[in-house]
């Protein structure tokens, strides 16, 4: 699309959103928000992104094939169901470490991991499906 | 037990590898296999002989009572012993028989697998267990069956097993679950050991129907006999197990093992005498009607397996005795004469019994194996298939129905007797034929099974007391539900069996000297009539042309069609319940509303409204954007600002997907249906909103459960550390949930991206072919 104003303000809005989503994933666990929100809010940073400057530009920006990054999501959402086995618990048990040195990281969990990988996958599948879409459209 | 039973499994996969790295002596070093398995299983002999039942268990899904539970008593033993005895011949021989073929490795893969299967299947304790063995050896079959895959009638030999077999698995499924349902247990020895609960039970005669399914497909009862000669499309080492002791037997095995459970009753008897005596002889008739080796041994097989049934389906000690003696006597001799049959073609290039004669020169190895199996097998003494088939008189002279199935097995057994001779006699015979290749003697794998097998049939007849006191006695007692002492012996003085036995050979001699007219009356009198081969054929072209017709009217390709069936289903499902059960409808409360949320109900109308009367499609998706967006406000006035954030959120990106997919469909300008659809489709849709409407109020005036809703609330924060209780469902209360949906979420992106690819793909070579 050759709109001027939309190629002007895209960086920042593409950047702000993208920042913002990942804001939202990761606040997920006690504010509204997760990676359900924060993926679909990141897709539709990317989708802003090709309609403004193209698809290739958008594959590019993305160095991975967005379908890659929902397979990684995936995968990496199944690492986090995984690791509760390693300590006993059923499959997808969420696991929780409270670190006490760093007074700031309140918590390190599986549960994170898991929403990290829900993100990826949204942000993955749904990209991967727009920029098909606009290729060949 | 378990990793004995894996090993198999383990090894299989290394095959392709051990072929690779040890070239010419694959056969043996992969023979080592199942030759140390059948040392494992030495072991239990003597524990078992003396009346031991040895159970080994590894917890699987224990939730559920399924377990990898597994028992040794006399039944399995003897079975576990063929199996891994017989599948170390098999091996070595597979491997010099296939010895060129480039994917020797790959068959040694699936033989060794279908071992393990087998084992798995006849050692299982647990019905689960059990029947996933069951569907394994099905499976490894079909692999084995089709192993020539370029050849046609090799596919449809293996599809054929499968679907048969397979088919029968499932009957075989609910059948077991049922037991499990009536019994209490999963476990089979806990069920069988319940005396007469399944008998007494309602549910018997579907217990039985279910299992016979299962048993009567898998050993190619009648009217299953198609398969097994079919299968004979395989490779001949594939017959010789398959056949033998493993594929075909296991339903024998099953109809044993569940005797003391299911059978005695006048049902069981009935079924298994009528379907074994009439499989028993149509197999023994229409081995005489054929010339190939193979073909003629396969019906034999058929012959045989009817036989076991009708012996298990009598039911009483002599007749169990009787059918474990044969059993033994069966594997023995039929492995031999499977494997010396493939040595044959593979020497000569041939297996047309009317071309071969004459081979004993040039093959003695294996025309003395072929010969020996061939007497035991015509039931001569004193080799061991003469007691078996004297113990078989004995049986069925003690009734019931005497006269009636005395005379089947003399005359099933006369034409056996016949068929005998033609398979292990006459090519080795007379004056050297012309053959295809100069007829030359295989390498020691080639011949080594076949003798051993032969002269163990022959060392068992006089040895009758060691195969009596360590393998038919254990296994009858197991088959019995309850110790049995057994004494085989070859001479029992003047008797009828005897004289049975006398008429047997003279009329099977007789039969033998006219076998070539005889074949030929028989081919005339029945060469044309419709068969169940044929039927299957029909059933599998019926079956695909409903397929096909169905097709047809669903799938007709045009997403209009597609959504008004669904709509047209979705619309159907919501009033019948109302008209069909006459249930009335609630009078709806409608709550007291806010203004502001009023102003979000006209936006939704005006939306609604907009979709209807747009007259291009870009403005119809971004009408559907205003829609969605009311919705969200919605949920935003009703304190879910999750949900309105993904509302909004899965609005925005549709409408952007929507139009992107809008932009790739033949636009026509307007998208404006005329009166005719729109008559059409106007009832439909009025009649979804409509029900959907006084659905939702009927709902919602019904007391709201909140007991999950309490569950989460309270737990969130204690349990897993988050106050969003939206978030801390999705990533942890229910997360597999949420991972099967990431997982749909992925496979539905990659689905999209493939069919545009193969779109475009096509539209490019549609492209290229225009000019």
């Amino acid at each position: 699309m050759n709109s001027l104003i939309l190629r002007t303000a895209t960086p920042f809005l593409v950047g702000l959103t993208v920042l913002f989503s990942i804001y939202v994933l990761l606040r997920g666990h006690n504010e509204p928000g997760g990676g359900f929100i924060g993926g679909l809010m990141g897709a539709s940073a990317f989708a802003t992104y090709a309609i403004a400057e193209g698809v290739s530009a958008t594959r590019r920006a993305l160095v991975v094939p967005p379908i890659s990054i929902a397979g990684f999501g995936l995968f990496a959402a199944g690492v986090s169901g995984l690791m509760s086995i390693a300590f006993g618990d059923a499959f997808l048990t969420g696991q929780w470490w409270f670190p006490d040195f760093n007074p700031d990281l309140k918590y390190i969990s599986t549960v994170v991991l898991f929403d990290i990988g829900v993100y990826l996958v949204v942000v993955g599948a749904i990209v991967g499906i727009i920029c098909a879409l606009e290729e060949d459209g | 037990m378990l990793f004995v039973l894996l090993a198999p499994f383990v090894i299989a996969v290394l095959a392709p590898m051990v072929r690779q790295l040890t070239g010419s002596f694959t056969g043996w070093v992969l023979a080592l296999l199942p030759a140390s398995l059948f040392v494992y299983f030495c072991q239990f002999i003597e524990p078992v002989g003396s009346g031991e039942v040895l159970r080994f268990s590894t917890e699987w899904i224990p939730s559920a009572g399924i377990n990898l539970s597994f028992y040794v008593d006399g039944l399995s033993l003897l079975f576990a012993l063929l199996i891994s005895g017989i599948g170390t011949f098999i091996v070595l021989y597979a491997a010099a028989y296939l010895k060129r073929h480039a994917d020797l490795g790959r068959f040694l893969m699936f033989i060794l697998m279908f071992m393990g299967s087998m084992l798995g299947l006849v050692l299982s304790d647990n019905v689960v267990t059990l029947f996933v063995f069951w569907e394994l050896t099905s499976i490894t079959s079909f692999l084995l069956i089709g192993f020539n895959h370029d050849k046609a009638k090799s596919r449809r030999a293996a599809v054929q097993a499968l679907a048969v077999t397979g088919g029968g698995g499932l009957a075989l499924l609910a059948g077991l679950l049922l037991m499990a349902h009536v019994g209490g247990s999963m476990e089979l020895s806990e069920l069988l050991a319940q005396g007469d609960l399944f008998k007494e039970n309602p549910l018997y005669l579907s217990i039985l129907i279910l299992v016979l399914a299962g048993a009567f497909t898998k050993s190619a009862q009648a009217p299953f006999h198609f398969w097994l000669p079919n299968a004979m499309e395989a490779p001949t080492p594939v017959s010789a197990f398959l056949h033998s002791a493993t594929m075909v037997k296991a339903g024998v095995y099953l109809l044993a093992r569940m005797n003391p459970g299911l059978g005695g009753t006048e049902i069981w008897q009935v079924l298994l005498v009528v379907f074994g005596g009439a499989t028993f002889l149509i197999g023994s008739f229409l081995a005489l009607r054929n010339t190939d080796l193979k073909l003629i041994l396969a019906q034999t097989t058929v012959a045989s397996l009817g036989l076991l049934v009708l012996l298990i389906g009598l039911g009483h000690d002599k007749a169990i005795q009787a059918a474990m003696a044969y059993l033994l006597a069966h594997a023995l001799f039929k492995g031999a004469l499977f494997m010396a049959a493939g040595s044959v073609d593979h020497g000569t290039g041939t297996r047309d019994v009317s071309k071969l004669s004459g081979l004993a020169r040039a093959m003695p190895l294996t025309a003395a194996a072929s010969l020996i199996a061939a007497l035991s097998m015509s039931g001569l003494p004193p080799f061991f298939g003469f007691i078996a088939k004297e113990f078989a008189y004995k049986a069925s002279l003690d009734g019931p129905w005497t006269l009636e199935v005395t005379s089947v097995l003399v005359i099933g057994n006369a034409l056996l007797f016949a068929a005998a001779f033609l398979v292990g006699a006459k090519p080795f015979f007379g004056s050297p034929g012309e053959t295809p290749k100069q007829p030359k003697e295989g390498s020691v794998s080639l011949w080594l099974g076949p003798i051993v097998l032969s002269v163990l049939g022959l060392i068992a007849g006089p040895g009758n007391d060691i195969a009596d006191s360590y393998f038919v006695g254990p296994a009858a007692s197991a088959v019995r539900g309850g110790a049995m002492e057994v004494d085989l012996y070859l001479w029992g003085g003047i008797e009828l069996p005897l004289a049975l036995s006398a008429a047997t050979i003279a009329l099977g001699a007789l039969v033998f000297a006219v076998s070539s007219s005889l074949r030929r009356a028989l081919n005339s009198l029945f060469g044309k009539v419709w068969g169940p081969d044929q039927g299957y054929d029909q059933f599998m072209d019926g079956l695909m042309g409903l397929a096909r017709a169905l097709t047809g009217v669903l799938q007709t390709g045009s997403l209009r069609r597609y959504l008004l069936i669904s709509f047209g289903i979705v619309a159907a499902a919501l009033i019948a319940p109302t008209l069909v059960l006459g249930e009335a409808l609630e009078r709806p409360i409608i709550p007291p509303a806010d203004f502001y949320i009023w102003g979000v109900g006209v936006l939704t109308v005006i939306g609604g409204l907009a979709i209807v009367l747009a007259r291009s499609r870009l403005v119809a998706i971004l009408s559907t954007g205003v829609l969605g967006l009311a919705v969200a406000f919605v949920f935003l006035l009703f304190g879910a600002p999750d949900l309105a954030f993904t509302q909004l959120m899965v609005e925005t990106l549709s409408v952007v997907i929507l139009a992107l997919v809008i932009m790739r469909l033949p636009v026509d300008g307007k998208d404006w249906r005329g009166a005719p659809r729109a008559l059409r489709d106007i009832p439909i849709a009025a009649t979804i909103g409509v029900a959907v409407t006084v659905l939702l109020f009927s709902i919602t005036s019904q007391p709201l459960d909140l007991t999950l809703s309490e569950y989460f609330a309270e737990r969130s924060y204690t349990e897993a550390y988050g106050r969003n209780i939206v978030n801390v469902i999705l990533v942890d209360f229910r997360a597999l949930d949420t991972f099967g949906e990431i997982a749909v979420v992925v496979i539905a992106g990659v689905a999209v991206l493939g069919l545009l690819a193969a779109g475009s793909r096509r539209t490019e070579s549609e492209a290229e072919r225009r000019p």
